[in-house]
């Protein structure tokens, strides 16, 4: 599963594109932890419009990059949820903690 | 309860077959002619409760996960994911949203998701001996068909 990064003045861009399930959250998560790291964003945002399914798995990738942005002291945004992966974080009450534009 | 038409899959606990079960499932549910939406609520349950199945089922080793497909009256998919695996010592701690004995990928948001996604959904479990989860969606009928 593919994950493009473009970094731009400490912003970061993610575009996560395919299916995120529990076979893929894990390389997802390492990619955007090791991205995070290695740029030290003042703001990451994730772009979904690629995002062809998400399952449960996707809001623990969601939780773990914000987590992982408050630990850099920047902030997260998602942009371009798709209405399927939209109604999963949802369902678990993601909009209270994650910042969807 | 008249069955109108059936498939059962079985396969092993191997995570790459999440999205092959959740694809069959819609492919499956494709003769109810569902909505977008309705076959994305089923593709999401189905890769819930397969996952758990993969993930909690089996920790250590890889073992026999099945799912069934069934067409009941009255337009009802019925879905039921069986495991042999530990199974669970608490179902409704097990319910309880952000409950997870997995580790950080996982969520614990699994059993929420296919509550809120199907009409019903049915645990039931015992230790050693496997789980299995029977959910149900009736699938609308839609204007002028």
């Amino acid at each position: 599963m593919p994950v493009i990064c473009r970094e731009d003045k400490r912003q970061l861009t993610a575009l996560v594109a395919g299916e995120l399930d529990h076979h893929e959250a894990k390389a997802v998560m390492e990619e955007l932890d090791r991205r995070i790291d290695l740029a030290q964003p003042r703001e990451l945002t994730l772009d979904l419009s690629g995002l062809t399914f998400s399952d449960s798995s996707g809001i623990a990738v969601l939780l773990r990059a914000h987590r992982r942005m408050g630990q850099v002291r920047g902030s997260m945004r998602v942009i371009n949820t798709p209405a399927q992966a939209g109604k999963v974080f949802k369902a678990a009450g993601l909009e209270r903690i994650v910042r969807f534009e | 309860m008249k069955i109108e038409n059936q498939v059962t899959l079985e396969f092993p606990s191997r995570s790459a077959n999440e999205g092959f079960a959740r694809t069959a499932a819609a492919c499956f549910a494709a003769q109810l002619d569902p909505t977008l939406e309705e076959v994305n609520d089923i593709k999401t349950a189905v890769s819930e409760a397969v996952t758990n199945a993969i993930v909690h089922a089996y920790p250590d080793t890889l073992g026999r996960v099945s799912v069934k497909l069934r067409i009941r009256e009255d337009r009802i998919l019925e879905i039921v994911v069986k495991d042999w695996g530990v199974g669970i010592a608490d179902v409704d701690q097990a319910r309880t949203p952000l409950f997870t004995t997995g580790s950080e990928e996982r969520s614990g948001m699994g059993f929420t998701i296919m509550e809120s996604f199907m009409d019903t959904l049915k645990v039931r479990s015992a230790p050693g001996r496997g789980t299995t989860v029977t959910m149900a969606r009736r699938i609308s009928r839609r204007a002028g068909r």
